[in-house]
């Protein structure tokens, strides 16, 4: 065995591909047969694609970086099936791209936050948090009460996605401009959490 | 003069000033962060310092800023003693150098503007990703450019691991960060949702295995036998480690995921794995532990050794930490809360960011042709930054445990005991030692900088350092 090594040490080539192929193997084993496993890909029932303010919604929670402080994930622990709903199943995910499972909840997790508060609890919240839970830590938002969302790239954004494989109507992406004009991005973040969790 | 048979370290001396600057850039950031837990005033209504948003600037630039130069840099200095060779094209060399620093500028500067992939420790956008990709590759060419032309047989084992970040880093990088542009900053995953969160915990507990794992193994493979004077204790032991480490690391990425929507055997895989993960990790650590006996007595006198030497134990403690972590009754109250966080510091500040400074004060003087400015005010930064560390893991421990118990515990009716917020501000009085503990360390990095500057102004006024290339021992030409 040592011996082998000895061969291996001394050829820079052969200990390139011995590190490319030992280090393969787990990722082969481990994703190759999830990104061919139709059962991952099947969506929950009565679940649809995101409508273009969800989507901008979406878009903009992802910029902010929620992501950092919020998971939406609910394991399937008696705890937390209670504090946050049933536990969450691949099947709800199939339209997120990229997931925003995250790693971490210095707030509470959101995967089923629509329909829990009213959209007028998430503007208050929103613009000032400690407005409506006085002892959250939680930075304020204000800036996006007053920021008209930026529409142009919409049509480019469902047309990628209807590509993807997401049932996008043309009609929809034709559309898709139009109903977001005059809105602002508090009312597309608003959008997108009212229908997290909620099929 | 005959350049070639000179070595050439300029590029790593720019990639270590470099490294220092991201350095404070990115812990500053941490600290700030820090703050913002305790004082959320702080985020000021500032888009651009919102937690949200500095939080990935802050792990982009200690990892790929001020890890990643040091990597570069080091890799650059030992690739050549350990093959008796000038570095492969020195042109290609400084051009990674530089572009290494703006691709990091350009990519953080945009994660603060709000352009974000999302995906933990591969926020950049497209271009950037590009960008470091065609990087990563030059850095590659002049690497194993380095080792082709070698004039002795042997690989020695600090290169086997440069080797294996840089092969295993690109795979990750380009496999995870695929994605279908709709704008020139912003993109869509070519995953799904679940086979999206798969991926990227399989680069992403793999950035940690490669990027900050082995890559400074190679470091400290370098470093410690020549701070200590003594060779590897046992060269074979250090053979079986790297090949098991290697193998065995890219299975581990699903226990990021324990208890989610992803299929149950990739969980159960990783957790073993992870388990077996201890083995090569404490294999390198007994085998430093055991090359340091008979030079205990230099940990005295080389105030760089304490670092290195120190960041091995603390290597010890999250490669231990890591498994237990991946147990999955264990990670049902660790999950999501700050204990991943503080183990995270204790691997990223006591094992990474030690060996670093240690490698540093050990390849100052040796650079610059002048001995330390101040081996005391080395000593002083070991010892602020050691009770920072200690500080920081400690607290995120306590805050960790505690949220993690409360979200869990039911009353004696089956109810909800605790309130999300009364979990939460548990955590306050844990985040103030905290940011005791990050503010310590980064003060201990200023007095370092202050310290190496001192050394490199005093290293101006002598003759430029050139080191000659010496001949091969007999038997092992290639």
């Amino acid at each position: 065995m040592l011996k082998l090594h000895k061969t291996i040490e001394s050829n820079s080539a052969l200990l390139i591909f011995g590190i490319l192929i030992v280090a393969s193997i787990g990722g082969f084993v481990q994703i190759l047969p999830n990104l061919f496993d139709e059962s991952l890909r099947k969506g929950v029932e009565n679940l649809k694609p995101y409508t273009a303010l969800e989507l901008t919604g979406r878009d903009i929670y992802i910029r902010e970086g929620c992501v950092g402080c919020h998971s939406q994930q609910i394991r399937p622990l008696v705890a937390e099936v209670m504090r946050y709903g049933k536990k969450s199943v691949s099947g709800e995910f199939i339209y997120d791209r990229p997931f925003l499972w995250g790693s971490k909840r210095t707030g509470p997790d959101l995967a089923r936050i629509g329909g829990k508060y009213s959209d007028k609890w998430h503007k208050l919240h929103l613009i000032k948090p400690q407005s409506v839970v006085p002892e959250s830590i939680m930075p304020a938002y204000p800036w996006l009460a007053k920021t008209q969302i930026n529409a142009n790239s919409i049509q480019a954004k469902l047309q990628l996605l209807q590509k993807m494989g997401h049932p996008y109507s043309d009609l929809q992406i034709q559309n898709a401009k139009q109903n977001l004009t005059s809105k602002t991005e508090m009312q597309a973040i608003i959008a997108y959490l009212q229908v997290l969790g909620t099929y | 003069m005959d350049k070639k048979l000179y070595y050439t370290d300029s590029a790593t001396v720019f990639l270590l000033i470099c490294s220092m600057i991201w350095a404070i850039i990115g812990m500053f950031a941490g600290v700030y962060l820090a703050a913002e837990l305790v004082m959320p005033w702080l985020n000021f209504d500032i888009a651009e310092i919102t937690f949200g948003r500095l939080r990935p600037f802050h792990t982009n630039a200690v990892i790929f800023g001020f890890g990643g130069s040091a990597l570069i840099a080091t890799a650059y200095y030992s690739v050549q003693r350990t093959c008796h060779a000038r570095l492969f094209s020195p042109n290609l060399a400084w051009f990674v150098a530089v572009a290494w620093q703006i691709s990091m500028a350009v990519g953080l500067a945009s994660l603060l503007l709000g352009y974000t992939s999302s995906k933990e420790y591969a926020e950049f956008e497209w271009p950037v990703d590009i960008a470091v990709a065609l990087v990563w590759v030059s850095f590659g060419i002049v690497f194993f450019g380095t080792l082709a032309t070698r004039k002795i047989r042997p690989i020695y084992v600090s290169n086997w691991f440069y080797g294996a970040l840089i092969i295993v880093v690109a795979m990750l990088h380009i496999v995870n960060n695929l994605a279908l542009p709709y704008s020139w900053m912003q993109s869509y995953s070519v995953y799904e949702g679940t086979q999206d969160a798969i991926v990227q915990w399989w680069y992403g507990h793999n950035a940690v295995g490669f990027f900050l794992t082995a890559g400074f193994l190679g470091m400290f493979y370098y470093t410690l036998p020549k701070q200590a004077g003594r060779p590897i204790w046992s060269y074979r032991l250090s053979v079986v480690a790297f090949w098991a480490f290697v193998y065995t690391y890219i299975w581990v990425g699903p226990h990021h995921l324990h208890y989610t929507a992803i299929p149950d055997w990739l969980m159960t895989t990783a957790m073993v794995m992870s388990l077996i993960l201890l083995a090569p990790s404490w294999a390198t650590m007994v085998n430093a532990v055991m090359t340091m006996s008979g030079a205990w007595g230099k940990l005295r006198s080389d105030p760089g050794m304490k670092f290195v030497i120190v960041s091995m134990v603390f290597y010890a403690l999250s490669t231990f930490e890591g498994p237990m972590l991946a147990i999955k009754s264990v990670n049902v109250i660790s999950h999501f809360t700050d204990w991943t966080v503080g183990h995270v510091h204790s691997g990223a500040l006591g094992w990474n960011a030690f060996v670093t400074f240690g490698t540093i004060y050990f390849l100052t003087p040796k650079l610059t042709g002048v001995e330390l400015f101040s081996k005391r005010l080395a000593n002083i930064h070991f010892w602020i930054a050691l009770i920072g560390v200690l500080l920081y893991i400690i607290a995120l421990w306590g805050a960790g445990i505690s949220q993690g118990l409360m979200w869990l515990s039911l009353d004696d009716f089956g109810q909800l005991k605790y309130s999300f917020i009364d979990a939460m501000l548990v955590t306050i009085p844990y985040h103030w030692i905290r940011l005791l503990g990050g503010l310590l360390f980064l003060f201990g990095t200023l007095l370092m900088i202050y310290n190496l500057f001192k050394t490199f102004m005093a290293g101006r006024l002598t003759k430029p350092v050139l080191v000659k290339i010496p001949p091969v021992h007999k038997g092992y030409e290639i």
